[in-house]
């Protein structure tokens, strides 16, 4: 059984996929197609970030390692779809119009936060793979720490962009900070 | 001679950029040819084709039913606005209560009008309604007045965003008496020749072409004409990111987002970007409103 977990969890993270290419054959992505294709897949960054952070904390709960073999995978799912959601920018909305997009990375806090998180993602996927892992040694545990950075930066990037914090982006950040408070908790616990 | 048809020609605009064009394909990527072709095809720039019905119904920002832009829609189906009436008072000689009933009998005309949402995107809307000065000319103003306030109607049962802070309750927005008195400033009673629909401010709404779509408050029960500047809602909130005035204006961006482009909806994804106008467009009918003011500082 447990073979097939890997195959149903990546083809079920394929889920955002399968929602903007239903809405965009049934012309249902409504009247403001752009911005609701970079919204999506921003918001499923998110998610995927968020998943990938709490498959730590489900392991001590439920005392299984099951978990920490989809960390990867849900780990590099984050980076694809942060890659859309900043295709989707640059490609659809400005059309690699690069002068805009300049002034933009610079001037908005929201958009300069929010490409440094996909840039720190970068060398998080590309060491990614198992023998980046043993080249690395004990740095790839320090360099992977980069993801409670990124995190932090992708709810921010959110919070800024959005009008208020309702309600959308104060569920994340409430997440996030469940999440992150885990780290602390158990390294304490671990130490008494 | 081959006959072209209109839609065939390219528009001067667009043939100017055929150089940017061109260097944009030398990016490479697949993906630029794809989503720059419709550059070739796109629409002049303005166009006063009104968005559809649909859409100008389904796409609202209207807080005091969620921020969501589908959630006015959904939920203000049921909001009651009968029986209804406006109060008009502050700086008056005499304050006057109006039932809905009596300002809907004053003759409303179409007004084929510009939305520009301070997010970056634009509708058209084929509007019915008067000028706000007819109103306000059934009371007699004091000279004492220099702001009109409008005041949103408060009513958490119905409204079910007001149960929570996300603004202060109740919205109020407002403007400067010149502004207010100025013909364009319109009293909206319906759209696309019906009446208003609830999602979009019934039974009673204003609506500033000239200035982001916030400054136009929607379901109105007051009218308060006053001496100093009111405290309005989206100024309140964020002092830094919305100011009083809040005219449209390309070259002041919001502090967290560029003014120059917007987004027409309704249009298709590979629809590119418009430029926004100056005052949305209006600026042969409003600039002298300001004149002499520094629109970078008051904006």
């Amino acid at each position: 059984m447990k073979n097939y977990f890997k195959p149903a969890v990546f083809f079920l993270s394929l889920w955002p996929i399968y929602i903007i290419v239903y809405q965009l054959i049934y012309n249902k992505l409504g009247p403001e197609p752009v911005d609701r294709i970079i919204n999506h897949f921003g918001e499923w960054t998110l998610i995927f970030v968020l998943l990938t952070l709490s498959m730590t904390p489900l392991k001590k709960i439920t005392n299984s390692v099951e978990w920490i073999k989809f960390r990867r995978m849900l780990g590099l799912f984050a980076f694809f779809y942060a890659s859309i959601h900043m295709l989707s920018y640059v490609g659809l909305d400005y059309r690699f119009d690069f002068e805009p997009l300049i002034d933009d990375v610079l001037k908005k806090k929201f958009i300069f936060i929010g490409f440094s998180a996909w840039l720190l993602l970068i060398p998080l996927a590309i060491t990614s793979s198992d023998k980046m892992v043993r080249v690395l040694k004990k740095n790839w545990k320090k360099l992977h720490r980069l993801v409670y950075i990124i995190s932090i930066f992708g709810v921010l990037h959110f919070i800024w962009l959005s009008k208020t914090i309702f309600f959308k982006p104060l569920i994340f950040l409430i997440i996030l900070i469940i999440l992150l408070l885990f780290r602390i908790n158990f390294r304490k616990f671990n130490l008494s | 001679m081959k006959k072209f048809k209109h839609s065939e020609i390219t528009s001067e605009k667009i043939f100017n950029k055929r150089r940017s064009f061109i260097r944009s394909m030398g990016c490479g990527l697949g993906a630029i040819a794809l989503s720059s072709v419709p550059l070739i095809n796109a629409k002049a720039n303005i166009s006063n084709e009104p968005t559809s019905y649909k859409d100008i119904t389904t796409y609202n920002n209207y807080y005091e039913f969620g921020t969501g832009k589908g959630d006015p829609h959904r939920r203000a189906k049921n909001f009651t606005t009968r029986p209804w009436s406006v109060k008009i008072e502050g700086e008056v000689e005499k304050s006057l209560e109006l039932p809905i009933e009596e300002i809907l009998a004053i003759k409303s005309e179409e007004r084929i009008l510009k939305l520009r949402c301070v997010e970056g995107w634009s509708m058209v809307i084929p509007w019915l309604g008067f000028s706000l000065s007819e109103l306000l000319n059934k009371v007699q103003i004091k000279s004492t007045a220099k702001f009109v306030e409008f005041e949103t109607v408060y009513n958490p049962e119905e409204m079910v965003g007001q149960r929570y802070p996300t603004l202060n309750w109740p919205y109020i927005e407002g403007l400067r008496i010149d502004e207010a008195m100025h013909p364009l400033t319109t009293v909206v009673t319906g759209l696309y020749g019906k009446p208003l629909p609830n999602q979009n401010g019934a039974p009673l709404r204003i609506f500033i072409p000239w200035k982001y779509g916030f400054k136009s408050a929607k379901s109105i029960v007051k009218i308060r004409l006053t001496k100093n500047m009111p405290n309005t809602a989206w100024k309140n909130a964020s002092p830094r990111e919305y100011g009083f005035y809040s005219n449209v204006n390309p070259e002041v961006d919001h502090p967290r987002w560029s003014q120059a482009t917007e987004r027409v909806i309704g249009e298709s994804i590979l629809a590119p970007r418009i430029k926004t106008l100056m005052f949305n467009g209006y600026g042969d009918e409003v600039a002298h409103l300001y004149s002499g003011m520094d629109l970078k500082k008051n904006y």
